[in-house]
């Protein structure tokens, strides 16, 4: 096979296959490779078949019946996939949670005094999340407020009884079946530590208990961790609103200090952006003969920043090598979750200087300047000068910087939705009654090397939208749908006829950007303003939830608090729950029945689409419009 | 002409040979849709542990087979052609009697059936499915030239 074959197959992104043939050119491996030399993967792992809870072990069930089929404590193929997948859920919420408590603990220093350089820019949202936690306003300053305001979420994650709070924004109806069946969530931690607990050797060994559990912890996640982190980054930062930018790789520049910000939590990508306006850095970048500093993201950190500043986005989760590979970048800034461990090693093949921030994320071979938010503007200007000493360094011979770049508009918070639908939900509420639009679908996640690269997510999003679905996104769904135009009010055009006119007379696009992956908690907080709306239950309304090209924990514990929240939910990608036909069964048929909703798994993203479309359209039926 | 080699001392026990023997050995050929298949496709490989050590065994495809000798319907065949020892399933009486001759223990049952199977040594794959499947190069397809030199390397760099 030919390069170009191969590097057309592993992407459908221009400048990433531009990338590919280059990384092929000079024999440098990229997750591609990585994945192809791991082949084939055990079997007994895509079950989820496999167990090392304990020392007795590693145990693993033969699925075809013929070896063994328990573990040395006796555990069944029901126990060990459905530990498995509650150990894969509580480390998700654990990775989301952990990421709001960090902006958390922001805001409490800002409103202390303590912080390098924040400050609370959204003042109405502070006051609307006050009032929600009953924190008194009248007469006080906004630092007070912000003050008990972190302290009353940081509480939730130490919360033993519960209730927390943002989950009473859903339904009521959904907060009893929640109470009903036992998994309204107490505490962030809580939850995930009693994952950990049932899972150890002979704790809880009733796969229905375990899985229950599961949701209850993912719930914790998305209404606690998760918007916790959405919504004190929307006071520290501000609200997004609609702003327009561009993405892809071809937003590096061939003359400027490149710096990539690689990560996921605001807290320093805000900083870096700050600090590369220092006049002080940008006469030392023309000293160094650059013709400034850019700054642009991948994934999460580099979303929060595209959609407050309209910083651009070089590429989402694939494209993190890929980037390195353009000679390019003089720093690559990391923080916290899907920086892959490969970077300082390829970053060694280039001028590019991998710089580690975060305590909790340390990796061999990158330069570690640790960032601590009550100094954080000024660790944020040492990050920005360490990389524009490094421009001198760039080997002019080995840039390639791809032309490939796309305008879009980002930014759709629920908050920026409501106003651009006039200042209410209602007009969207009569598109949908009138059947204009159809439904409205959250896509989401990851890439994953297993599926060609943006191929799933722009399909399934092509393929809604023609049928007058609204898409709203967040991660790398939005980062590829940016790259592909589809975030353009002039993307209505490949919408059908009712979602078109509706775009256009709001003048949006028909995928709305809502922003990083904790963000998906904007998207739960869109549906139970709907639900309650219409006096119904988030499982009555005609949405569905979607992740093509998923790959991580985070993601397992995002579907299962979709689907906690009565959110119908396809995978791109076989979770490894398999190698038990009962906990298959529970996901994605009794849990209908349990929650009002369930999984499905097609990797087809053209079956897919059918899928959720006929679910929109039963949901439409059944609720007689 | 290459063999199935077994490279002792390799083997870490984790049977992904056995899971793909059995979704070679499917119809779906696919390990998710095998699960769900009726009967369910049965090994040809068996990773036995014993004294410490860890050991795939399959047939050896043996010239002068004790299981060819012991067939009384003649399905189990030495095929001169390919150097495999074939066996034929429609005519396969279930007697059991190359199950008791054969030294290696390698020769099991159908489900669900009174056949005998064993390794076909995935004569329709350029490499059979186990070495494939290999993660440590326990198993090997290779001539047993190849491995005779191997295995003297080895001993040079003993000495």
């Amino acid at each position: 096979m030919d390069v170009k074959d191969r590097a057309s197959e592993r992407s459908v992104d221009t400048a990433s296959q531009i990338m590919l043939r280059e990384a092929e050119r000079q024999g440098i491996d990229t997750a591609w490779d990585r994945l192809e030399a791991q082949q084939p993967q055990c079997g007994f792992g895509e079950l989820g078949l496999c167990c090392r809870n304990c020392n007795m072990g590693p145990c693993r069930i033969d699925p075809f019946g013929e070896g063994p089929d328990q573990g040395v404590c006796g555990a069944t193929a029901d126990i060990i996939v459905a530990r498995n997948l509650l150990r894969m859920i509580a480390a998700g919420a654990a990775a989301h949670s952990d990421h709001g408590r960090d902006i958390t603990h922001a805001l409490l220093l800002t409103a202390e005094g303590k912080s390098g350089g924040y400050e609370i820019k959204d003042t109405a949202k502070l006051n609307a999340l006050a009032a929600e936690y009953g924190i008194d306003t009248e007469g006080r300053n906004k630092e007070e407020v912000a003050g008990d305001l972190a302290r009353a979420a940081y509480a939730e994650f130490g919360n033993q009884e519960g209730p927390i709070r943002f989950t009473r924004r859903a339904p009521s109806k959904r907060v009893e079946l929640w109470r009903k069946l036992g998994i309204d969530p107490r505490g962030v931690d809580r939850e995930i530590v009693e994952a950990m607990h049932r899972t150890h050797i002979g704790v809880d060994n009733d796969y229905v208990n375990l899985i229950l559990h599961g949701l209850r912890t993912a719930l914790s996640d998305g209404w606690g961790g998760s918007t916790i982190a959405t919504e004190l980054s929307d006071v520290l930062f501000g609200t997004p609103k609609p702003i327009k930018s561009m993405a892809n790789l071809g937003v590096l520049s061939s003359d400027k200090v490149n710096i990539i910000i690689h990560g996921h939590e605001p807290t320093l990508s805000e900083m870096i952006v700050a600090a590369a306006d220092d006049a002080d850095l940008i006469a030392l970048a023309k000293e160094k003969g650059a013709n400034g500093i850019n700054i642009a993201g991948i994934c999460c950190t580099g979303t929060e920043v595209l959609m407050r500043h309209g910083t651009p986005i070089a590429g989402n989760f694939l494209q993190q090598e890929l980037a390195i590979i353009t000679g390019a970048v003089e720093a690559m800034v990391v923080d916290v979750q899907c920086i892959m461990p490969a970077l300082p090693d390829l970053a060694g093949c280039f001028h590019t200087k991998i710089i580690s921030t975060s305590p909790k994320a340390k990796f061999p071979g990158a330069t570690h300047i640790e960032f601590h938010e009550d100094k954080a503007f000024d660790i944020a200007k040492e990050i920005v000068k360490a990389a524009v000493e490094n421009y001198p360094a760039r080997n002019a011979a080995k840039v390639k910087i791809p032309d490939e770049k796309m305008e879009c508009m980002v930014g759709f918070s629920v908050e920026a939705i409501v106003n651009a639908l006039g200042g209410s939900l209602d007009p969207l509420l009569d598109a949908i009654k009138s059947g204009a639009v159809k439904g409205v679908v959250g896509i989401v996640g990851c890439n994953n090397p297993k599926i060609q690269h943006d191929y799933a997510h722009l399909n399934l999003v092509k393929e809604l939208i023609k049928n007058d679905v609204l898409v709203i996104n967040t991660g790398c769904n939005a980062i590829a749908c940016a790259k592909a135009g589809l975030l353009l009010p002039e993307a209505a055009d490949q919408a059908g006829d009712g979602l078109k006119a509706v775009c256009r007379s709001l003048g949006i696009p028909p995928v709305l950007h809502m922003g990083s992956c904790v963000d998906i908690s904007r998207i739960l907080t869109a549906c139970a303003a709907i639900a309650n709306a219409l006096g119904v239950d988030i499982s009555d309304l005609p949405v569905a939830g979607a992740a093509p090209e998923w790959m991580s924990e985070k993601a397992v514990s995002i579907g299962t608090y979709v689907v906690a929240s009565g959110i119908y939910t396809v995978l791109g990608a076989v979770p490894p729950v398999l190698g038990s036909a009962n906990v298959t069964a529970l996901l994605t048929e009794g849990a209908e029945d349990l929650i009002g909703a369930k999984f499905a798994v097609e990797v087809d993203p053209f079956k897919a689409a059918k899928l959720i479309l006929d679910h929109i359209m039963a949901k439409r039926e059944a609720l007689g419009i | 002409m290459k063999e199935i080699f077994i490279d002792i001392g390799r083997c870490v026990g984790c049977k992904s040979c056995e899971l793909a023997c059995r979704v070679e050995h499917s119809r779906s050929k696919n390990l998710f849709a095998a699960l769900s298949e009726s009967p369910l496709p049965r090994r040809r490989v068996f990773v036995e542990y014993g004294d410490g050590k860890k050991v795939p065994l399959q047939c050896r495809h043996c010239c002068e087979a004790p299981c060819v000798d012991a067939c009384i319907s003649g399905a189990m065949k030495w095929d001169s052609e390919t150097n495999l020892v074939v066996h034929d399933r429609e005519i396969c009486v279930g007697c059991w009697m190359c199950v008791m001759v054969c030294p290696f223990g390698v020769i099991g049952r159908e489900k669900d059936s009174r056949v005998a199977i064993k390794c076909d040594r995935c004569y329709e794959r350029d490499e059979p499915a186990c070495v494939e499947a290999c993660p440590t190069g326990a198993l090997l397809f290779t001539t047993l030239e190849e491995t005779e030199k191997l295995r003297r390397g080895r001993l040079v760099k003993a000495l």
